[in-house]
């Protein structure tokens, strides 16, 4: 009883600290300057956001099967969100998307000599 | 066991202000990249969602979902970008 319980409080805490994650990053998504720094914070809210919230979830419901599946669901979206944010980031980059101005320094400007826009 | 539904309660609301931002995104662009951020976003708010209201429910189906719906997000993400990566912002 008393280690159920403290199952229960665990994952509420991963739960509600996964929908903060995510909040934040939604309002990261709609105030940050450039795609770039949009694509930062969005993988924070799919990666750790969403991991924290299905841990949580699976730690509340305790059974074999939810542990079992939300686990790999939780392995799954831990591994394949930066995945997905960097490849969004890269087209965006290669696109010719447009940097923030205040952009310290551009280390991918020298490997893409030709940048603006030609060989896509 | 008092605890839980105020916590999903709440947590489904920060989550659904989260939705409602990253749909924002999606109007406004203003890439094509900006749009498939926005709803990479939002699936995975509404990925939580469907995670969390697992508990409310009492019934352990929607946790298939749950892992269906992760995998199919990053499958779209991916081809999302292709496309961006294709015809340019």
């Amino acid at each position: 009883m008393n280690a159920v319980g403290a199952l229960d409080i665990v994952g509420a805490v991963l739960l509600l600290l996964g929908a903060a994650l995510v909040l934040l990053a939604g309002i990261g998504l709609l105030r940050f300057p450039d795609v770039l720094t949009r694509a930062s914070s969005g993988s924070k809210a799919t990666g750790l956001g969403l991991t924290l919230v299905i841990v949580g979830v699976a730690l509340v419901l305790a059974t074999p099967r939810a542990l079992v599946v939300l686990g790999l669901a939780a392995l799954a979206q831990l591994v394949t969100a930066p995945v997905a944010g960097h490849v969004i980031a890269r087209a965006a980059y290669r696109s010719g998307a447009p940097l923030w101005e205040g952009t310290h320094t551009d280390e991918l400007a020298a490997h893409y000599a030709t940048h603006p826009d030609e060989d896509a | 066991m008092t605890m839980i539904p105020v916590v999903t309660t709440v947590a489904l609301a920060m989550i659904a202000l989260a939705f409602l931002l990253a749909l924002v995104r999606v109007v406004r662009g203003p890439s094509i990249a900006d749009r498939a951020l926005g709803a990479d976003v939002a699936l995975s708010g509404a990925v939580a969602a469907i995670a969390i209201l697992t508990l409310s429910a009492g019934s352990e189906e929607f946790v298939d979902l749950v892992l269906i719906a992760t995998l199919l997000g990053f499958l779209a993400t991916v081809a999302l970008s292709v496309l961006v990566g294709r015809r340019g912002s």
